[in-house]
Order: structure tokens, then sequence, then C-alpha cells
């Protein structure tokens, strides 16, 4: 059924349908609108059966989910930013015991300086932690990727993250099918788990794994990731068949076939993208979107074929890796290791910072004539950089960076020395 | 594309307003998208949303920088925010306030070709009159609908319906109508050519 | 008084005569139904309080609920050493998460049974001091805060043993460990600090805290028993001797636990719903040296450079112990 309601309601929608056994949450913007429409649902009768856990911290929310999806349970928690690095500890212990969790990432900033706004940088700081990573495009694309997520999950025993821009997506009001409860169960199986703690067949979960066997543990979660490859684009091939739209995948491309210059990026951006192109191609260039819906599984074959006619291509991400440069465009370099493709990386949208078509217009341009440096940082304010630059070359006492960045822009009226 | 920008302060409902407004597109069967600015949000602070509303998807995430309508819900914020930045001069204007524009300093804004989309309503009023309590925000929608055509009064009570029940839904939608009534009657006199603004 | 000792017991180690008792008497370690929940070959320590506590625990709750039981437990050495990949010392289904998750995983599993309609599979979570008091009071105190249908035991043997006896929040004053060593002006672990965590558990208001010891076999299966016939959040406080980390002949376990408690140093007892119901009373108070000489992580008390002020010290909190929970058997008790 069409709806336009908010991005979180339209994912705790579609988590409900999915059938959630125990829920847990610990509240942290932009992610709070979901686990509190899920927990009204609970609450109110509405989802049933199922268990909603008020935890004390987000750590806590993972080990709960951790303990109910080990005895059998299908489980699902949210969070972002600050919360996810506190459950950090326990994402890897979910992912390393094979446990088929769902959790909603609401891309959010990581401090400090504190910031509840959008950014990729939560979601890539656990990249390696062993959780399947999928990248929602829309509000649609959120819904029907948690679903997706189950699915896989359960099917190939690992976690999986459904990553969707905070606030960008969580926020915003936008039209969304929401499936009938007989399609999702056509599509979502009851979870029948791997392992379980089940005192009919007792077994030892966790125990430890010493050198004579640890490489082959860490390989074999390697392995199911690379089914995974294989199995994201058939299950949403079976989404499609079931639910009419196309959804999910590992990649997406859009006007690449004859493209000279090829923009690559995840998330919402891809719809400021799309329209900037379309624009561009109305004027006669050649240039198209590669848009990464896997993250992890990273579909190096997909992007290398994808971008292997292209002569150029340009990584437009949210993520900065400090001291490095591009996280995602890391990982697309390796996808086109060999091939001589000359590749440009625009950091942008940091901590929520708009990213407007205009200057992505001058952007695209700029890579198109391969006038960039290696690495940009869209929209950067040079001025205020370098005015704390020199402020820190001239005294030993400079002050807080981000109290004096926001002096000079005149957010803050706090005075120093 | 028709977008729309929402000036207001926090607790004045603006992100409500947007909110409902896509719902209104919505049930026309047009594509919308409302989301709220992303700064600090506190009762008092300005606060601004947006909506767009289109026959196609709409893609595009960035705040709108180019308003064909802009919606002051708080006129004190005329000279405190750069509330025209990126207006088109013809766009739609709908500002909430019982003042001429003579009197808010914003004449010299307005082109004498499109004097019937620049719009005043008391809205505060109208909604204390229905609902026994400051909150402009719908009163405004269905002003908007007047100004700008670009949505019926009926599918504003339609939003209206989904979001509020009983009497506080008959208290908006008594005052979005009168609101849309006012704003019309202020339209057609521009029309006319005797624009008592 | 917290339960009805059996009467007779063998003069010098209280073992109480099992072979001399109608079989509903015995108690689960002597019956022939006993699970066995940790079964031999484990890596435990000679000696080791905190294996024997397991035992007796884990055999009681799986008595108490026919079988139907799940463990959650911490990091630490009990789980090191009842899981040697590529064997595991358990008979009941068993999850090692983390260090300092075991309630919240607890948590986790009870909703899972709820969820699932299994009401009558009963949920234990495990951890040592260091997993229970520091690392894991955050969940703990959740845990307890939401009156989950979990019980927590806690095995203090006062310190993070299996990492190298480092000091935690449940190491009594004056204690060596490798990270308050018996150096300097105040040697061992400083007076003035630690966490009482059975009365922490008691101000959440649970319905059930107990403290208990290796010492008291029967007592300790009747407080497990007990905690398993209630539902909501409980939380068992079991004082088990490390010959290893607190240097002491591996043989000296059970009568360590006996000295705590009988110098009143270890408070033996139980609470409902943040009230004391019932206290394992002293038979024979014993001063404490008698308790702190025979373990070498006091050693520094005693000998050349004694320290007989910090004695008393240790004595004067046995003698508060004593006051406040009314240790001492009365004319009246």
């Amino acid at each position: 059924m069409l709806k336009q309601i908010e991005g979180s309601k339209a994912v705790a929608q579609g988590v409900a349908l999915c059938r959630p056994e125990v829920i847990c949450a610990y509240p942290i913007s932009p992610q709070t609108h979901i686990v509190e429409a899920l927990g009204k649902m609970v609450k109110g009768g509405e989802l049933t059966p199922c268990e909603f856990i008020n935890v004390e911290s987000e750590f806590a929310a993972m080990s709960v989910a951790i303990g109910a999806s080990a005895a059998g349970a299908r489980s699902y928690t949210a969070t972002a930013s600050q919360g996810l690095l506190f459950m950090a500890e326990a994402v890897y212990n979910a992912s390393g015991l094979g446990l088929p969790i769902v959790m909603t990432v609401a891309n959010r900033a990581i401090g400090a300086p504190i910031n509840i706004w959008n950014d990729h940088s939560d979601a890539l700081s656990q990249r390696d932690s062993g959780w399947l990573q999928l990248f929602a495009e829309t509000n649609q694309e959120a819904l029907d990727l948690h679903i997706q997520a189950f699915r896989l999950a359960e099917e190939i025993s690992m976690p999986v993250m459904v990553c969707m821009d905070g606030f960008i997506l969580t926020h915003a009001f936008e039209r969304v099918d929401v499936p009938e409860q007989a399609q999702v169960d056509a599509y979502l199986p009851p979870f029948v788990p791997r392992q379980s703690l089940d005192p009919a067949e007792p077994m030892s979960i966790g125990a430890m794994v010493g050198p004579e066997a640890f490489m082959e543990v860490r390989y074999l979660a390697h392995a199911k990731q690379m089914q995974a490859l294989e199995r994201i684009p058939q299950l949403s091939a079976e989404f499609k068949t079931i639910f009419g739209r196309d959804s999910g995948g590992l990649v997406r491309t859009y006007c690449t076939e004859d493209a000279d210059t090829i923009i690559i990026a995840m998330g919402s951006i891809l719809g400021t993208i799309k329209d900037t192109v379309d624009e561009m191609r109305a004027e006669g260039h050649k240039i198209g979107v590669l848009g990464i819906t896997s993250y992890r599984p990273f579909p190096l074959t997909q992007v290398r074929d994808a971008l292997i006619h292209a002569k150029r291509f340009l990584v437009l991400e949210k993520s900065l890796a400090v001291g490095m440069g591009g996280i995602l465009a890391t990982d697309v370099r390796m996808a086109v290791t060999g091939t001589g493709l000359r590749g440009f990386t625009a950091i942008a949208g940091l901590g929520g910072r708009p990213i407007y078509k205009s200057s992505l217009h001058k952007l695209f341009r700029q890579a198109e004539k391969e006038e960039l440096p290696p690495n940009t940082f869209l929209d950067l304010d040079w001025n205020v950089v370098n005015k704390q630059l020199e402020r820190e070359k001239q005294m030993r006492r400079s002050g807080p960076i981000a109290e004096n960045v926001l002096h000079d822009l005149g957010i803050v009226s706090a005075k120093f020395g | 594309m028709f977008q729309v920008r929402f000036h207001g302060r926090g607790g004045q409902g603006v992100v409500t307003a947007a909110e409902m407004l896509s719902v209104a597109a919505f049930d026309e069967g047009h594509h919308a998208q409302a989301f709220p600015s992303f700064g600090s949000e506190r009762t008092g602070a300005p606060v601004v949303a947006f909506c767009r509303i289109d026959q196609k998807e709409i893609r595009l995430r960035e705040p709108i920088i180019e308003p064909d309508a802009l919606i002051i819900q708080d006129p004190t914020l005329l000279h405190q925010v750069d509330i025209f930045a990126g207006f088109k001069p013809d766009g739609y204007v709908l500002i909430n306030t019982g003042k001429s524009f003579e009197d808010l300093g914003l004449s010299e804004h307005i082109q004498a070709a499109y004097l019937d989309r620049w719009c005043a309503v008391a809205a505060t009023e109208i909604s204390i009159k229905h609902l026994g309590r400051p909150m402009p925000n719908v009163p405004l929608l269905g002003g908007f609908a007047a100004v700008s055509g670009k949505i019926k009064l009926a599918s504003v009570i339609k939003a209206i319906n989904g979001k509020f029940s009983g009497k506080v839904a008959a208290g908006n939608i008594a005052a979005a109508t009168e609101a849309y009534e006012k704003v019309m009657a202020e339209k057609q006199a521009a029309l006319r050519g005797g624009k008592n603004a | 008084m917290s339960f009805q000792p059996v009467k007779f017991y063998q003069t010098g180690t209280f073992t109480v005569g099992n072979r001399l008792l109608a079989p509903d008497e015995r108690s689960v370690q002597a019956s022939q139904r006993r699970s066995n929940s940790i079964s031999s070959g484990h890596r435990a320590c000679q000696g080791c309080g905190e294996a024997l506590g397991a035992r007796y625990a884990i055999d009681a709750a799986m008595e108490a609920s026919n079988g139907q039981l799940i463990a959650a437990n911490a990091t630490g050495c009990l789980e090191v050493f009842s899981t040697p990949y590529p064997e595991s010392s358990w008979q009941v289904p068993w999850i090692h998460s983390l260090f300092g998750n075991a309630a919240a995983v607890a948590t986790g599993i009870a909703a899972a049974m709820k969820v699932k309609g299994k009401p009558e599979v009963r949920v234990v979570a495990q951890g040592g001091d260091g997993g229970t008091t520091d690392i894991g009071f955050g969940c703990l105190s959740g845990m307890f805060e939401r009156n989950d249908d979990v019980l927590y035991i806690c095995y203090d043997n006062e310190a993070y043993m299996n990492t190298g006896v480092q000091r935690s929040s449940a190491t009594p004053p004056a204690a060596r460990t490798s990270t308050t060593m018996p150096v300097g002006p105040e040697p061992g672990n400083v007076f003035g600090q630690g966490k009482n965590v059975p009365e922490i558990a008691m101000a959440h208001g649970i319905p059930y805290v107990a403290t208990a010891t290796v010492a008291d076999l029967r007592d300790l299966e009747y407080k497990v028993k007990k905690a398993m016939s209630m539902h909501g959040a409980r939380y068992l406080h079991i004082f088990v001797p490390c010959p290893l980390g607190w240097g002491a002949a591996s043989d000296a376990t059970i009568s360590l636990a006996r000295l705590a408690k009988e110098t009143g140093l270890f408070p033996v007892f139980e609470a409902e719903n943040g009230e004391v119901t019932g206290v394992l009373k002293i038979r024979h108070q014993q001063p404490v040296e008698n308790y702190l000489m025979p373990q070498k992580r006091f050693a520094h008390l005693f000998g050349k450079n004694a320290h007989p002020e910090t004695v008393a010290r240790i004595q004067a909190k046995a003698e508060r112990n004593i006051r406040k929970y009314g240790l001492l058997a009365t004319e009246e008790n």
C-alpha cells in the first residue's frame, strides 16, 4: 500500500512485517523514531509475538540481540554513530558467532566534535567486522532492504547492517509502498537457526579458538560473504518477482553504458547525483553513475565491469580515512587495479554538510577535464582552515579547534584569549 | 518540480506543516518530499523545513535554495534570517501576519505582475479562534492552497484528518478553511487590481 | 536462620553423611540424578573454588528446572578452563559472548524463551567478580532494573585471576595482587575502596539476593533452588577461594571459605525485595588472622615487617559485618 510517511516509520513497518521476535534498542539520534514506532506496535499488540526490551546502553542492545539470536529468536536492533562504536565489541562478537541479527544504522557522523548529522563514518568504521553492509538510496529501498536482510542473514548465518542516511532519509517524508504481510511471508520464511541454545540438544557456543584454528574460522566468515556476493543479486531478483520493484542488489548503474566519466557513491546522495547527471547529459556530457548498494561484501567484479569502459571515475563519499583519504575510494581502486583507469576522490557532506547540485555540476566538470587533485574536499571553507592553521603556528595555547572554527564562522560568540 | 520553503521558529509546527503539505500532495497523486533543515532545534530558534512536489519521483536531496514558494510562519524572522535567499521573483509568498506588507517593509520585494502571489493572513489569530492555542501552521496550509493553487483545500483537510482527530481535527479544518477563504479573497482583490496590501 | 541444617555430620570436616540420609534428603551433589552440568576434564587448577562453586550451583539449578536450563557465561577463568578448544565440559546449553555482557546476553535468551512460548526453560548468567562487579556492572544493573527473568551467579575470587591476578573492585583491603603490590606505605590493596554488589543488588529491589560459599554445600544448593523457585531478576554471590591467586594450599579451598564466613569477613545471608530475610550464623567466631595467615596474598601483614594495625583494621571490618548482619548466634537463635 502506498503511503506518504517518514522514513523511520517506513522502516519500522517493514521490520514489523518481518515478524521479529526480540527487539532491543537504546535511543540515539537519528534512529529513535524507528524503535519508538516498533515499541508502540509491540506494546499495542499490533506486533506479536515480540519482546521489546529497553536496554541501558548500545552495548547491552547488541548483547541482548546476541543472546536472543543464539536462543533461536529473530532479533533486531538499531543505532548510529557513537552508539555503534559503543557496541563495537559486541558487533564483532555477533558476526564472529555467526548470528543473523539485522541492525539498522541511521548513518551519522562520529565525534569528537559531537555531530548528530549524516555521514557514513559510523557504518564504515565497522566495515571489517564481518557484518554485511547494505546502503539504501531511498526510503523505499531502506524498507525493502530490511526484508532482504533478514532473509540473507538467516540463510548464510551472518549479521546484516542496513544503512540509511540519518535525517536525510530517516526524517524525510516520502512515498513508500509498504508491502502486505502475505508478500513478506512468501519471501521470508521462519527463522531456522544453524545453532541454538536448546536444553533438548545442549551445545557450547563461544569457545576460545587458538592459533591452530583461528585462521580457518575467520576464513569461513569471509567465505560466507563471498557466498553472499552470489546470493544478493538472486535475492534481489526474487524480491522483484514478489514485490514488483528493483531493490537491493550489489550495484546499480545509471547511464554508464557509453559514459566517459562515472561517478561512484552510496546512499541518498545518488539522487542528487542522478539529477545532476541528467542535466549534464542534456548538454551532451557522457557521464554516468555507479551506485553501490552492497558495501560489504564489496562487489569488486561488478565495480570493475561497470567502470572498465570509461575513461575515468570520481568517488564521491561521505567518509574520510583521516591520514589517508577516501574509504570507499580505496575499495573502488582495489576493484580497478591493473586497468589504468584514472580515479579521483571527493570527500563531501561530512557531518551533514549539504551537498548542492550546483557544487556537483562544478565538481563533475572538473572531473571530466581531470582537473582535480587526488583528494578533493567539496565546498571546504579554506579561509577558516587556513586561519586555524595559522593560529596554531603562532601560539601554543591555540584553543580547541572546533570552537575556534565555530567562532570564525560566527556561529558562537564565545571569546577566546 | 515545485519547491516550498517554510520558515518559522521551533515549536510552531514548521516541520509538521511541511510534512502535511507533502501528504496533501500525495493524496492528489503527486510525488512529494518533505524534510526539516538539520540545524539544532529548540523552542524559539529559527527553523526551516522543505517540501518538494513533482509529477515524478523526486531524487534531489539538497536543501531548497531556489524556492517557488515561501511560507513564513513568524514575521519576526524577516529581518533576522535571509528568508528571501534564492527566492524566484514569480514565486508565491504567504506570511502569517495581520500587518500589511508595507508595515513589514517588504513592499519593494513585490513585483507588480505578481501582486496576487503575495498574501498575508493572520493565521495565529485564526488558530487561536478555532483551536484555542496559537498554532498557525495548519491554517497557513489552507492559505497556501488558496494563494498557489498547487493543492486543493480538500487535500489539506484530508491531511488534517490523517494526523488529528476529534475536536483538534475539527478546529484545524475550520482554521484552514477560514485562512483559505481569506487568502482567496485577498488574491481575487489583487487580481482585480485593488490589492489591499 | 536461613535454612535448617542437617543435624549430624562427621566431626572435623562437617561433611554431611549422605549415605545416612534418605534419598530425598540428600544434596544434589549426592544424588544419582545429578546432571553433572560441568563435567570432569576441564582445565581448572587443583583446588579451584570456582569450578566447585559452578558445579554445585549449576547442578542445583538443573535439578530445580528439571534440566531446562540455558547458561550464559562471561569471559574469565570458568569460561576459559571449561571450554579449551576443541573440548567443552558443559552438558547444558551454554554460550560465552563477551567479558561485560553476560547479564545482557542472558536477558536476550530469556526474552527468546518468552517469545517462543517456553516459560519452563530457565536462564542463568554467570561470571567472576571482574566480569560482574566491574566491566559487567552496567549490564548487570540494567538486567536488575528491568527485573528480567535471569538468575545471575557471581563467582567471587576477589581479583582478575585468569589474566594474572589483577585487582578488581571485589579485591579486599590489604590483599596483594599484581596491580596492588605489597610495597610502599600502604602495601596491597588500599582501604576505602571496593563495591558491595550484593547490597547494590538489594538496592535494586529485586526479588532475591543471596551470598554463599563453597564451604556450605547445602546452604548453597538451598539458595539456588530457592532462587529458581522465583521469577524475575535474582542474584547469587558465591565466595570461591582461588589457591593460585591467593597463594593458598590447594587443599585449603573449603576451609578458607569456611573461615571467611566464620571470621565475619564474608557475611552469608539472603534477602528478598531489598530486605535481609535470613543469615547463616557463625558457628565459632575466628580471629581474622586464622583466615589471613594461610594466604600468601596477605603475607606482608605478618612476619618480619608485620602490620598489626592493618590486621586490626581488617578485624574491625569483620566486627562491623557481624554487627550489621547479626552474624553471631545468640541465646534466642
